[in-house]
């Protein structure tokens, strides 16, 4: 039962503009920035996403009843005994994006379980972020993510912790799958008597195996998918039946099925009420010619204050955004039947038909992606937003043609954080020095930097991502690297952007005059209006 | 025949490895084939022979005759060296002129001494210009003399037992002193100018002055001062490298009263300076004490790059004109006193050859009863083929503005209009610019800075260093630029006109010859240019390629160790501020606002106080700690690693840290910060080796169990753990940032200053090190002040009761 709609209508879906003379500069999101950028009439077209579906009007009533009405699953107090050892495992700081406003999905859904929990009288309750090989999450994204009664509960008592792929006690390896690829598990998940997992499923890659084959497993396990050849293979990542990245998880799930621990999956979706229905940022989830002079007014202060406003400043402005998110849909059960029906659910969201393929396709790149959460989103991130995930956010075929051209727009500054991103500089500075064919770094420094002692003291210490994780950022984008003829990115650094072997342009014009270089003279043009996020669905 | 004359001769020679003397011995070889040399040098380290062959026959001179040899003689150049040429052991700054008995025996074989050493630095000390210009002339003579009377058989060219050899002294025509108008070739004591001092009395006195310099460097006023000095330029470096500091110190301040104690000597009795105040007294006590030496004098002008012989432009050294248009051509040097009529003399090198060569074929003067008498020659271009000091800026200029010299960013240099100002004017402007450099050099050394700004401060130095340079070739060589004596040559040209045609064809020395266009702007200036290395063309080599080029043999395999300083080198943080995190980490917000105010307050006075020594200030800080957990320190440790440590990191130095191992070169920290601090870093090193605190019942109690690795302490944990790991510390590098660190970095074959303070960028600079400028990474979250973010202490929670 949906609640009554803030709009006073039913949302609109996402559609298919053609631009003509009357349109208006359009908006590009532009890292901590924002462009107006017209695009050239008769030839250009706009895909907008869907507004915001309406959220659940009971979310906690909504979980209760997917707990306890799962799909090909027992209800989840039947599950639950005394003496048992129950672990609940869930998404980390990348999902969603940005962060929700309190409270999180993930601590509505925990409190509940837990509660089930303690009136079966379970004690052995463990809370693992299954973060895989990004950083830890500090005490303050705990707390947000999961309250702070969750966390001052367990955390004192050590019950609650970021997994630790590389501790040498705490992973199990529960086999190889027919395709020999290994298949490791967080032992005290691995060990448990029911694993829960809970999942925030923000995109259609979300979810499914992925959640324990990838989220509780470490280097020996994920390198079977996260490589050159299977993402090169994932046509698109975002479609889980043609992602050959999916099919090893599904592959690796199968052992998990055999050998693991029993599964509780539950999954989640919300809505696209990324910038809200008012406020200050509610502007960029309306459409251009629907911006009232009021509309209008805001966003031409908001960018003048943002463009005499220091960058460091800018960043917490916008690191500050909580999103306003719906729920939209909760299932739980069994992996698979769960994620089918979150797939729907997604799709229902983010899918807009969109007619044939482009010469030129460009995105507006925001501030942030799933790697930068509270912090810089370096140029190595700004390549994997918008090679890796917004390139891939079709089904079907991709929105570009082969050997078309992507302009970006993305202030690319070459700036790391040093204590999330210690490998990331070191993978800047060093290998894309030499290289950035995806191929000739998988081979020659993945190994080196994986095996990195003092990458893994600072992932198991510090707040760093792992020492293979930027390799895995510059995987996300081969695909499209292998599809595209051009790469230009509109107002980066010009020095970071050729080190990350794309052209740089300072306006949109001149971006539009390269591509024709390599697309010919009058290409058709696309401009994928994200966020709030879409994906299309390529005829 | 000049060459007839002395091909049966014997000839020794003093000051070979000298300009002068190096264009004798060329000529002679070359030119005199069947004479013979004996070669009277200070044997150095090396032994005599060895200076011969290292410092005489591997100069450029000897590439015309090495040819001739190598083309058409049947006896290569070293053969025919060998068998015409000695090399006997002697220093004529010495009574005896040091000569072993073996070398007497040499000597007295010889037909012929020309004696060319002289100190010809013009601000050499008084005393050594005493021994070697006043008295080695005349110990030459006794030399001789006895040499002489040891003599058993005749020598090649006759001379028999007892019989005195022919000395030539080569001298200046400055020793007329600083005077207008004529200078003829008379004897000191003729001219009617002269002040008669006694040259015995000069000898004393110059000696006396040493003592008292000595005497006078040594009171507890003047030693705190140069204690001083040492620790501005050094900073706090520790004992043993300041104290060194400070004896190089005093004996530059000896060696300068001395300086300063000659040119006022010489300019009360009117010499343009000590050179040529020694020289004139040397002439003297040479005629007064020769008794029977027959004395030769020649008295060449100011000397320069070859005419024609041994080839176009040959110079050894750089001359004294030389510096002065370096400086010029540089842009360093704006203005030079002098008027510009007046007279310019200079003479090539190859014409005073060519006239000792023809006094010595010559042989003695002799007077009207037969018996030989001294005689003068003076060879100097001023009378008969005037160059005058303005036609020569204009020689210079124009040439200069044709082949511009390129500064470091490769652009062309434009060399400055000269405005022919007085001395007294140069001075005062170089004067005002000094002190301009002066003191925005104390400004900046006082401000804390690093890395680029301090590179600026280099800058200033090197700025200060020239111009010292420039403030220097005006006070020495600006008496000559002024000189307006016209030297005689009558003599000379009595010589001249003696010669057959063939003879002043290949031993010309007559100045008529010279075009002063051709000389100064095809001969000399293309040579002196290649002398002084000055950059001619653009993009040749700039600073960046040779850093790359250090950087590289910093990176070598064959490397064994990399010591790493921690604070400023691999992180922008220091012990001050690691304490100020811990500190206020269990504080609530009213406390560690006053805790901010009282650390603020207080930071002057433990500025100053690391500066004058870090382990002092170390022992005094870390009192701090008194009381504080160990184990709460451990657990908040690993904490700071995030948020303090490397946040405030380099990457780029981290990243050499890890290049280092990746060479298989052992890694080492030593840092002064506290164990516990460091620790988290522990897996980017091999080893560490921190400061370290006892502790009691669980807590530190602020007293540190040994001496903080800081300073020369520094340098013995260095030294003592290369010899326990048995790894060679010339195949050490070092990084450091700080002038404290300096005992350190010189301990090792490859010292690196990183984001080095003033002073030892300055240093750094100075000696050609490795500089790295390392950052913080943009992006790090740019906090002010380093409080530690409070540990939340919640409500303690029962979960059961969470769970309700």
């Amino acid at each position: 039962m949906n609640r009554s709609d803030p709009r006073g209508r039913a949302p609109r879906p996402g559609f298919v503009l053609d631009v003509d003379k009357s349109t208006p500069p359009i908006l590009f999101h532009h890292g901590e920035q924002f462009r107006l950028e017209k695009l050239p009439a008769g030839r250009s077209r706009m895909i907008y996403p869907a507004e915001p579906l309406a959220g659940l009007d009971d979310p906690d009533e909504a979980i209760r009843q997917a707990l306890l009405n799962p799909i090909n699953e027992d209800p989840l107090p039947a599950l639950l005994r005394p003496g048992m050892k129950l672990t609940i495992a869930f998404d980390d700081l990348s999902l969603p994006l940005p962060s929700m406003r309190q409270p999180d999905i993930r601590q509505r859904i925990i409190e509940q379980v837990l509660d089930m929990a303690a009136a079966a009288a379970v004690d052995d309750v463990h809370l693992i972020a299954a973060l895989a090989l990004h950083r830890r999450m500090t005490e303050a994204e705990l707390r947000h993510a999961l309250g702070d009664r969750i966390y001052d509960a367990f955390a004192p008592h050590e019950t609650l912790y970021n997994h630790d792929a590389e501790d040498p006690d705490g992973m199990v390896e529960l086999g190889l799958t027919r395709h020999d690829e290994q298949v490791t598990m967080n032992r005290r998940a691995a060990e448990s008597d029911l694993l829960i997992y809970v999942n925030l499923n923000i995109v259609s890659m979300d979810g499914g195996w992925k959640s324990t084959a990838t989220g509780l497993s470490d280097y020996a396990g994920v390198r079977h998918h996260h490589n050159v050849a299977t993402m090169q293979q994932s046509k698109s990542f975002m479609d889980r039946h043609s992602s050959e990245l999916h099919h090893s998880n599904w592959r690796q799930g199968e052992v998990i099925k055999a050998h693991g621990p029993r599964i509780f999956q539950i999954e989640t979706t919300i809505n696209n009420n990324t910038f809200g229905y008012d406020g200050p940022l509610s502007v960029l989830q309306k459409r251009e010619w629907e911006w009232s002079a009021r509309d209008r007014a805001t966003f031409i202060g908001m960018k003048n204050a943002l463009d005499v406003t220091p960058s460091a400043a800018r960043r917490k402005i916008f690191q500050a955004w909580q999103a306003p998110y719906e729920l939209t849909s909760v299932q739980a059960g069994e992996v698979e039947g769960v994620h089918e029906k979150t797939l729907e659910n997604v799709f229902a969201q983010h899918i807009v038909p969109v007619e044939g393929q482009t010469d030129v396709l460009t995105f507006g790149l925001p501030y942030i992606c799933p790697y930068n959460v509270n912090s810089v989103m370096n140029p190595i991130l700004v390549m994997c937003l918008g090679l890796g995930y917004f390139f891939n956010l079709y089904r079907g075929r991709p929105l570009v043609r082969e050997g078309g051209v992507v302009i970006m727009s993305h202030p690319t500054p070459w700036e790391f954080h040093p204590v999330h991103h210690p490998s990331y500089i070191d993978f800047f500075e060093q290998v894309l020095a030499d290289t950035t064919d995806p191929v000739e770094i998988e081979k020659r420094y993945e190994k080196q930097f994986a095996y990195d002692e003092w990458y893994i003291h600072l992932y198991r210490n510090s707040y760093a991502y792992h020492g293979v994780h930027p390799f895995y950022m510059w995987y996300w984008g081969a695909h499209a690297l292998q599809w595209l003829g051009r790469v230009i990115v509109v107002g980066g650094d010009p020095r970071s952007v050729r080190r990350l072997g794309f052209q740089p342009a300072s306006t949109m014009q001149d971006a539009l005059e390269m591509a024709a270089d390599v697309v010919g003279p009058r290409p058709s043009i696309t401009h994928f209006h994200n966020p709030p996020i879409l994906m299309a669905d390529v005829s | 025949m000049i060459s007839e004359e002395l091909n049966n001769k014997r000839i020794a020679i003093t000051g070979a490895t000298g300009f002068l003397g190096t264009a004798l011995v060329e000529r002679l070889l070359r030119s005199v084939p069947d004479s013979e040399l004996v070669l009277i040098v200070r044997p150095g380290r090396r032994g005599a022979q060895n200076r011969v062959d290292r410092d005489i026959f591997r100069n450029d001179a000897f590439e015309r005759i090495r040819h001739t040899f190598d083309d058409e003689s049947n006896e290569t150049f070293e053969e025919m060296c060998k068998r015409r040429v000695s090399a006997v052991a002697g220093d004529v700054g010495v009574d005896g002129l040091g000569l072993e008995p073996e070398g007497l025996a040499r000597l007295a074989t010889c037909d012929i001494v020309i004696h060319s050493a002289a100190t010809v630095s013009f601000d050499s000390a008084l005393d050594d210009a005493v021994e070697i210009n006043l008295l080695g002339p005349m110990r030459v003579a006794a030399a001789m003399r006895e040499a002489a009377a040891a003599r058993t058989e005749p020598t090649r060219g006759g001379l028999k037992p007892g019989e005195p050899a022919h000395l030539i002294a080569v001298s200046t025509c400055y020793v007329a002193g600083s005077r207008r108008g004529s200078a003829p070739e008379e004897l000191i004591d003729e001219s009617p100018f002269f002040v008669d001092v006694a040259w015995e009395a000069e000898v004393d006195s110059a000696r006396r002055v040493r003592i008292d310099a000595e005497q006078a460097s040594r009171t507890p006023g003047r030693l705190s001062e140069l204690a001083k000095q040492s620790r501005r330029s050094l900073g706090a470096a520790g004992g043993p490298a300041l104290t060194d500091k400070v004896e190089q110190l005093r004996r530059q301040w000896v060696d300068e009263q001395l300086t300063k104690a000659g040119r006022a000597r010489a300019s009360s009795l009117g010499f343009p300076d000590a050179y040529a105040f020694t020289k004139a007294l040397g002439e003297r006590a040479l005629v007064e004490t020769r008794a029977d030496v027959p004395v030769s004098i020649v008295r060449p002008s100011i000397i320069e790059s070859a005419f024609a012989e041994p080839s176009p432009g040959w110079i050894r050294g750089f001359r004294m004109a030389e510096p002065v248009i370096a400086a010029y051509a540089r842009g360093l040097l704006k203005e030079f006193p002098g008027i510009p009529e007046g007279v310019v003399d200079i003479i090539p090198v190859d014409f005073v050859v060519a006239t000792i060569l023809a006094v010595a074929a010559r042989g003695p003067e002799l007077g009207e009863d037969e018996t030989p008498r001294p005689d003068v020659v003076q060879i100097a271009s001023g009378t008969a083929n005037p160059l005058m000091y303005g036609e020569l800026v204009d020689l210079v200029r124009s040439w200069f503005n044709d082949h511009p010299v390129y500064d470091e960013r490769n652009q062309p240099i434009s060399v400055p209009e000269w405005s022919f100002p007085g001395r007294g004017r140069v001075v005062r402007q170089l004067g005002r610019a000094r002190k301009g450099l002066d003191l925005g050099e104390r400004v900046l050394h006082v401000l804390p800075l690093r890395g680029r700004q301090a590179d600026l401060s280099a800058d200033l130095e090197e700025r200060k260093e020239q111009l010292d340079r420039a403030n220097g070739y005006v006070e020495l060589y600006g008496a000559y630029a002024e000189c307006e004596a016209l030297y005689q040559l009558d003599r000379m040209y009595t010589l001249w006109d003696s010669l057959d045609p063939q003879d002043q064809r290949d031993f010309c020395m007559d100045p008529r010859v010279l075009d002063w266009t051709t000389y100064v702007q095809s001969i000399h200036l293309p040579s002196m240019v290649k002398q002084a290395r000055l950059k001619m063309a653009p993009g040749a080599k700039s600073s960046e390629s040779r850093s790359s080029r250090l950087r590289k043999q910093v990176l070598s395999p064959e490397r064994q160790l990399a010591v790493f300083d921690l604070e400023n080198t691999l992180i922008a943080s220091n012990v001050v501020a690691s304490y100020a995190w811990l500190a206020t980490r269990h504080l609530n917000t009213t406390d560690r606002v006053s805790f901010t105010l009282k650390t603020l307050r207080e930071a002057p006075a433990l500025l100053s106080l690391d500066r004058q020594d870090r382990s002092d200030f170390l022992r005094y800080f870390y009192r701090r700690f008194e009381g504080a957990p160990v184990e709460l320190m451990a657990r908040d440790s690993r904490e700071m690693l995030s948020d303090l440590l490397i946040t405030k990191s380099f990457p780029a130095g981290i990243r050499r840290v890890r290049q280092h191992r990746a060479l298989g070169h052992k890694t080492l920290l030593i840092t002064g910060a506290l164990d516990f601090v460091v620790e988290p870093l522990r897996p980017l090193f091999d080893h560490m080796i921190t400061a370290e605190m006892t502790t009691t019942n669980g807590s530190y109690d602020g007293q540190l169990s040994a001496v903080p690795p800081t300073g020369e302490a520094r340098y013995q944990t260095l030294v003592d753990f290369a010899e326990a790991h048995d790894l060679d510390l010339r195949q050490a590098v070092a990084y450091a940032d700080s002038s404290s660190d300096l005992p350190m970095l010189e301990a090792v074959g490859f010292p690196v200053a990183v984001n080095a303070e003033t002073k030892l960028a300055s240093i750094a600079r100075r000696r050609g090190w490795l500089v790295e400028h390392w950052q913080k990474s943009a992006g790090a979250p740019n906090r002010v002040l380093p409080i530690g973010p409070r540990a939340r202490r919640s409500p303690a929670f029962n979960r059961r009761k969470a769970l309700a």
